[in-house]
């Protein structure tokens, strides 16, 4: 049986499970921290979004709270004008090579990145960045579900999903600015080993992967 | 009768000697053919040397070695002939080969003429030391580079190699790790991580197997020194391993080279082998109990694969992709088991420490960065080449006494040191004693120890340019801020040496630079803005300058230079431009001088080097000219 620890959150004093990485603590308290990437009860996160940060009393720079642990008496402070400023760069980092025109997303209202723009009170279009897409084909050969790279954020879920239920139809491929999720050999979904379980579609946080209506 | 650990390693000692002094006997003619040797013809003069020692058949031992660090006068050859100081050559080419094998090999003429330095003391010849070069130069790991044959095991062991993995073998892991924490060597990889701190770590850990491996995924553009030691002396490196292997109580080693280094390589595996068959290598290691064997695994020359948690996920068979940290290599590495990772250097460190002691080691160096550093001297510098000094030499020291003075008697503006992720320091910071704390400070760090000089040729906004597109190509794409902060980083930069910068892309740069920094998830992101941060911190008139007056102080950004020839200096009788130029830009003018059609005009750069000095009528001026139907005067123009 695991003890429980005090954190207090902006402020706030809370009781949370020894252990536990830091943002779910955080989400069950009810407070909002952005995320995109990270799976609960993942021994190491992938920590790749860069969204989750917050400020540590004690630690000389904010850290991505998927990372972690949770430490009786942690001082933790979700809006700080570091904060703020890193999520905010992070965030229209995603913007400059995401597909915006809400509108004609099917994802529409349903979206984590809306969340974040709502939640942090951050514009859903690009104010200083350059945009930085590179338009790529949309698969839309699986019977129930679309694959659209230029509404993809690289969160993983999908892949790791994929992994996890044995699939293995689907990871990364390619470096730097050109690495997106594919299938082997770079086929269409529906002619891979994809058996269409859905199952990626259902963690997709954004118009990434979306099913037909 | 059983022998000791010692007594093994003294027979091995005795019949190396022997060999060696056999050697000894006759003149021995040492062509460093390491790759970049061989960039500059080494094996052609090796042949050579061959065909005419075959030719005049003469009884002279010919041995290819490393490399000496003097890239400057490749390639190199070493004489040692009995009776005569042993002589550096360089650079030779056929004819100096020649005349040195029917002067000096068959005669008895020492070539003076073509001799860099002696390599010991004697009284016809200069020595090493009797430059500023070798005054402050203190070679530790490089000592033997170019000297020894890197594919004969008993060179190495001659020279003490092995005794300190034989003294090890005798004492307790928890010895190696004191004596190593004792000496405060600190990781060359680059951060400076304290060694003997990691190796504790990995030895408290209760899980096994344990594993060793040794980073030798150089990657820097600028950088060579790993591989001149691979190349040069790989045993070392091995004992060093070794060695590194039984502290923390490891069976198993790898040695991770990327594939682009075939040379190193193949002399890793010739010396693996020879360990191995001295029992140097392998089960019950000079008789002891402690058995270890070691791998080379080929990576395939991806930068961020130097990154330790990268690099193992490569040895694992997945994509080089980092981790995050902690958890640490140290305590779940490779196959989640406690993991060394350690650079080519810092394990070329240890058996020069475990032979003559911390102490020894501490007397080099400054207090917080003992021992000595590797920088490759490149760019606008005369000595270009591998050098190793103690830590706390000054840039200035390193530039002008060591390296010999900017090329061409230009003006120096800055270098750029540690690599792409280093920082370019100004002409302010040539005062600046050289360890791991103060360049951190001054926002640049030790990385692997590129180091390349710029001059006044040189535009800061073009060389942050030119190392961001790098970091940029290299980023494995899996975070945020690397993927698409250096992306954008990248296109305001474009666009600012394009002359098409905007006013406040200069805060927007800083900004996504601090950003990138604090905010990505290995070190490849968080050291990618360095660059640029730097460059904005002493060399913002340049970046304004390109802004707001479309101008480019160093003329070196294509689009906002013009060149233009002066008639003034232009001569009726030459037209040399015009033959050099591939775009016919260039024409002659009704009174006969030259001038250029802007608008034909590539900036190739042609007409400028082939215009003759006497005249020097061509040059470039920023900001540019307007591109305009006629310019002087074009009637002559058919």
């Amino acid at each position: 049986m695991k003890g429980k620890v005090t954190i207090t959150i902006d402020g706030q004093q809370y009781q949370v499970p020894e252990g536990e990485k830091l943002l779910w603590a955080a989400l069950d308290c009810g407070i909002y921290i952005p995320h995109l990437c990270s799976i609960r009860g993942e021994e190491i996160p992938e920590a790749s979004c860069r969204l989750c940060f917050v400020e540590i009393e004690g630690l000389p720079d904010p850290v991505t709270s998927c990372t972690q642990q949770v430490w009786d008496g942690m001082v933790i402070r979700t809006r700080t004008p570091r904060v703020d400023r890193l999520v905010r760069t992070a965030f229209e980092l995603l913007l400059s090579n995401h597909k915006l025109r809400c509108s004609e997303c099917l994802k529409n209202r349903n979206c984590e990145l809306q969340k974040i723009a709502r939640e942090r009170k951050l514009k859903l279009k690009l104010t200083r960045l350059r945009p930085m897409l590179e338009e790529k084909p949309v698969d839309d050969s699986p019977d129930g579900f679309i694959y659209d790279p230029n509404r993809c954020v690289l969160c993983g879920q999908c892949v790791r999903v994929d992994r996890l239920v044995g699939t293995g139809a689907i990871g990364f491929v390619n470096r730097g600015f050109s690495r997106r999720v594919a299938t082997f050999a770079d086929i269409p979904l529906a002619a891979s080993r994809c058996n269409q379980c859905e199952e990626c579609v259902k963690v997709c946080p954004t118009g990434g992967l979306v099913f037909k209506k | 009768m059983a022998e000791t650990v010692g007594q093994r390693y003294e027979a091995l000692k005795r019949a190396a000697l022997q060999k060696i002094s056999i050697l000894k006997s006759k003149p021995l003619v040492l062509v460093g053919t390491a790759t970049c040797g061989r960039a500059a013809g080494a094996l052609g003069i090796l042949s050579v040397f061959k065909e005419e020692v075959d030719k005049n058949q003469l009884d002279v031992e010919i041995r290819e070695v490393g490399c000496m660090g003097h890239c400057y006068a490749e390639p190199l050859v070493v004489i040692a002939k009995p009776g005569f100081p042993t002589l550096c050559y360089g650079p030779v080419d056929e004819g100096t080969a020649k005349r040195i094998v029917s002067d000096y090999l068959l005669g008895d003429d020492p070539c003076y003429d073509f001799a860099l330095f002696a390599l010991d003391p004697n009284d016809e010849f200069p020595t090493y030391e009797d430059f500023p070069r070798g005054v402050i130069e203190k070679k530790i790991i490089l000592a033997d580079c170019g000297l020894i044959d890197p594919e004969d095991i008993d060179h190495y062991i001659a020279r003490d190699g092995y005794a300190a993995l034989t003294g090890v073998l005798e004492k307790k892991p928890s010895y190696v790790i004191e004596e190593i924490k004792e000496s405060k060597l600190r990781g060359r990889g680059g951060a400076g991580f304290p060694t003997g701190l990691k190796w504790e770590r990995c030895y408290l850990e209760k899980d096994f197997p344990k594993y060793v491996i040794c980073n030798a995924d150089e990657g820097d553009p600028g950088a060579f020194m790993d591989r001149a030691i691979l190349e040069s002396n790989p045993h070392q490196l091995i004992e060093g391993l070794i060695i590194a292997g039984y502290a923390v109580q490891a069976a198993k080693g790898y040695i991770y080279v990327r594939a682009e280094y075939p040379l190193a390589v193949s002399r890793l595996r010739v010396a693996l082998a020879q360990a191995r068959e001295r029992g140097l290598l392998g089960n019950n290691i000079l008789g002891s109990d402690f058995s270890f064997e070691i791998d080379i695994f080929q990576g395939s020359g991806a930068f961020v694969c130097g990154e330790e948690t990268a690099l193992i996920a490569s040895i694992e068979g997945c994509a080089g992709v980092p981790r995050y940290r902690p958890p640490y290599p140290a305590t779940c590495g490779l196959f989640g088991k406690p993991t060394v990772i350690n650079n080519v250097k810092t394990l070329s460190y240890i058996p020069h420490i475990m032979r003559q002691g911390a102490a020894w080691f501490k007397s080099i160096g400054t207090e917080n960065s003992p021992g000595t550093a590797v920088f490759a001297l490149a760019g606008k510098v005369v000595g270009t080449g591998l050098v190793e000094v103690p830590m706390g030499t000054t840039i200035r020291e390193l530039i002008y006494d060591v390296g010999n003075g900017i090329k061409d008697e230009k003006q120096f503006k800055a270098v750029q040191i540690g690599g792409p992720s280093g920082g370019c320091l100004p002409g302010s910071a040539l005062d600046l004693p050289i360890d791991f704390d103060s360049l951190q400070e001054a926002g640049a760090m030790m990385g692997s120890g590129g180091l390349v000089v710029l001059d006044e040729d040189d535009c800061m906004v073009e060389i942050a340019r030119f190392f961001l597109d790098f970091t940029q190509k290299e980023s494995c794409g899996k975070c945020t801020f690397c993927r698409l902060g250096t992306k954008q980083m990248l296109a305001i930069l474009t666009e600012i040496t394009e002359g098409k910068g905007k006013p406040e892309d200069i805060e927007l740069l800083q900004e996504l630079a601090e950003d990138v920094k604090m905010g990505s998830l290995c070190s490849l992101g968080k050291t990618a803005p360095n660059p640029i941060l730097t460059t904005l911190r002493y060399f913002r008139d340049e970046y304004e300058a390109h802004i707001q007056e479309g101008r480019c102080p160093a003329l070196m950004c294509k689009e906002l230079i013009t060149y233009v020839i002066i008639p003034e200096k232009c001569s009726k009788l030459c037209d040399v431009c015009i033959g050099s130029c591939p775009t016919e830009a260039i024409y002659t003018r009704p009174d006969m001088l030259k001038a250029i059609h802007l608008d034909k005009c590539v900036k190739c750069n042609s007409c400028m080097v082939a215009c003759p000095p006497q005249y020097k009528a061509v040059v470039k001026i920023s900001p540019p000219l307007a591109v305009e139907k006629e310019e002087g005067g074009a009637e002559s123009e058919g």
